[in-house]
């Protein structure tokens, strides 16, 4: 399987959490050494920070978007480690502003930066993106392999498929369908994900379930997120049931019970469906 | 059982040496159901094994009021994993002698899944084995602090809160008690951020207003 928590590009590094309880680093200084260039791992830094606390300010932005461009900061692989954290923070910024500038990232050489990218266009959830989106898939299934001594395959499929799920991209439907199919499990439940986001098909929120009798505690746990998020009242049993911790199952089926009282014209109704719900959260506690 | 066999149980616990042989052993010892397991199966809330703590705790939770005495000295502990656990199992038996600890725990302990799991327990305490000054007073102690307790800022513990009020309502004798849980969980509904919460407010209402 992919492992993609060998991707260090991003935040939580033992570097950032000394800065982060650093009280003298202040929003002034962040945008101080976002702007300059002489201290390439403080801009780094910097980029991240302002991300983390969700510093929307313009000048923030605009150093944001600059930074998006960045050529001078390259990992010894070829990457562009202050376009990762840059393409991260833009979508923290909730500004549908920058959303151009994520799309022109999705073509970045940088196989982190794209990631990045598709994850905050999903966050920013404006259609414009749709077709950069698609233009990922290019190939199907079928050129969807890993890359050669790399941790990753040649595009974050499950990014892009995530994002056109939530982005609501119906067009996208038939070439989503084939990567329920993809040997690596989180294209593969990513690609139901989106489909039961989609087309609201039970067949694919069943893909989901089954993904809870994975041997892999890290598939269960993300299956169990991605049910939350897509509100299946059909996998309530099997989420109490999966082992996994039960805070986990607690946030998934809390996601649904919310999917559905916020889908419902009067909210005052509670259903036997979401009582039956209530009584296994109730007994997870 | 022979109380040999009960030793043998015992015995496969203490030289198990594998995190999988633990949590078999854990189990087949829980299953025993007797009282002669209970200070291992308490030694092994400590053992880091999330596993074989689970298994250990079902195993008291099952053996009930007969591990009460035992738990309750096993709190003074230091170590915090086992006392988290600990305090799951007083919370599953409901015996009144866990009160103190339960209150204690649920408004101040710093793991939301050992506050959340004492609050839910507040609303099961088995009123009965008390006399009836004692069991008064201490619902209404137990109604105070899970009153405090939907102030916690995880959502997780203030749902805890409202399940526990529920059940205290339904089980408690007390009509200006049962208005007041009322009143508390009305007031819940009005102001609580989180919708998941809100819905669970609705379900105790209306189970509630059924029983009564």
């Amino acid at each position: 399987m992919v492992d993609y928590s060998q991707d260090n590009n991003g935040t939580g590094s033992p570097t950032d959490q000394g800065l982060l309880d650093d009280p003298a680093y202040t929003i002034e200084q962040a945008l101080n050494n976002l702007q300059q260039t002489d201290d390439p791992s403080a801009r780094y830094y910097a980029a991240w920070w302002i991300g983390r606390f969700r510093v929307n300010e313009p000048v923030a932005i605009q150093g944001l978007l600059t930074a998006l461009e960045d050529n001078s900061d390259r990992s010894p692989d070829g990457g562009y480690p202050l376009r990762r954290n840059a393409a991260k923070a833009l979508g923290k910024s909730g500004d549908v502003s920058v959303v151009p500038a994520l799309i022109e990232a999705l073509q970045c050489p940088d196989y982190y930066v794209r990631e990045s990218a598709a994850q905050s266009l999903e966050m920013l959830g404006d259609q414009q993106a749709i077709p950069g989106l698609i233009s990922l898939l290019n190939g199907g299934v079928a050129a969807a392999q890993q890359v050669e001594g790399k941790p990753h395959l040649i595009q974050p499929y499950e990014a892009i498929l995530e994002a056109l799920g939530t982005l609501q991209a119906k067009n996208a439907i038939s070439l989503i369908e084939p990567f329920v199919e993809h040997f690596v499990p989180k294209v593969k439940f990513a690609a139901a994900r989106a489909l039961y986001q989609l087309t609201n098909d039970p067949v694919y929120g069943e893909i989901l379930v089954t993904a809870l009798q994975e041997t892999t505690l890290q598939v269960r746990r993300s299956a169990l997120m991605d049910l939350g998020a897509i509100g299946y009242l059909g996998g309530v049993d099997a989420i109490g049931n999966t082992l996994a911790e039960n805070s986990l199952k607690l946030i998934s089926l809390k996601g649904i019970l919310e999917h559905h009282l916020s889908q419902q014209e009067m909210p005052q109704e509670l259903n036997d469906d979401l009582v039956h719900l209530m009584n296994v959260m109730d007994s997870l506690l | 059982m022979e109380d040999q066999d009960i030793q043998g149980l015992i015995e496969a616990v203490q030289k198990a040496d594998s995190a999988v042989g633990l949590l078999i052993a854990v189990r087949s010892l829980a299953l025993s159901c007797h009282e002669k397991a209970i200070p291992t199966l308490i030694e092994a809330l400590g053992y880091n094994n999330a596993g074989a703590a689970a298994g250990a705790v079902k195993g008291l939770i099952n053996l009930g009021d007969v591990s009460v005495p035992y738990l309750l000295q096993q709190i003074d502990g230091y170590n915090y994993g086992a006392r988290a656990w600990a305090t799951r199992a007083l919370a599953g038996i409901g015996h009144p002698s866990a009160l103190d600890h339960l209150q204690e725990t649920a408004l101040r302990d710093f793991s939301l899944s050992v506050r959340r799991s004492a609050a839910k327990g507040l609303g099961y305490i088995e009123w009965s084995k008390l006399s009836v000054s004692e069991a008064s007073e201490g619902q209404k102690q137990a109604t105070e602090t899970l009153s405090k307790v939907l102030d916690d800022p995880e959502w997780v513990v203030r749902y805890a809160a409202v399940v526990g009020l529920q059940n205290l309502a339904i089980s408690v004798d007390n009509q200006s008690l049962v208005n007041s849980i009322v009143e508390k969980l009305d007031h819940q509904l009005e102001t609580d951020s989180e919708l998941g919460v809100c819905a669970r407010v609705k379900l105790a209402l209306a189970e509630i207003d059924r029983e009564l």
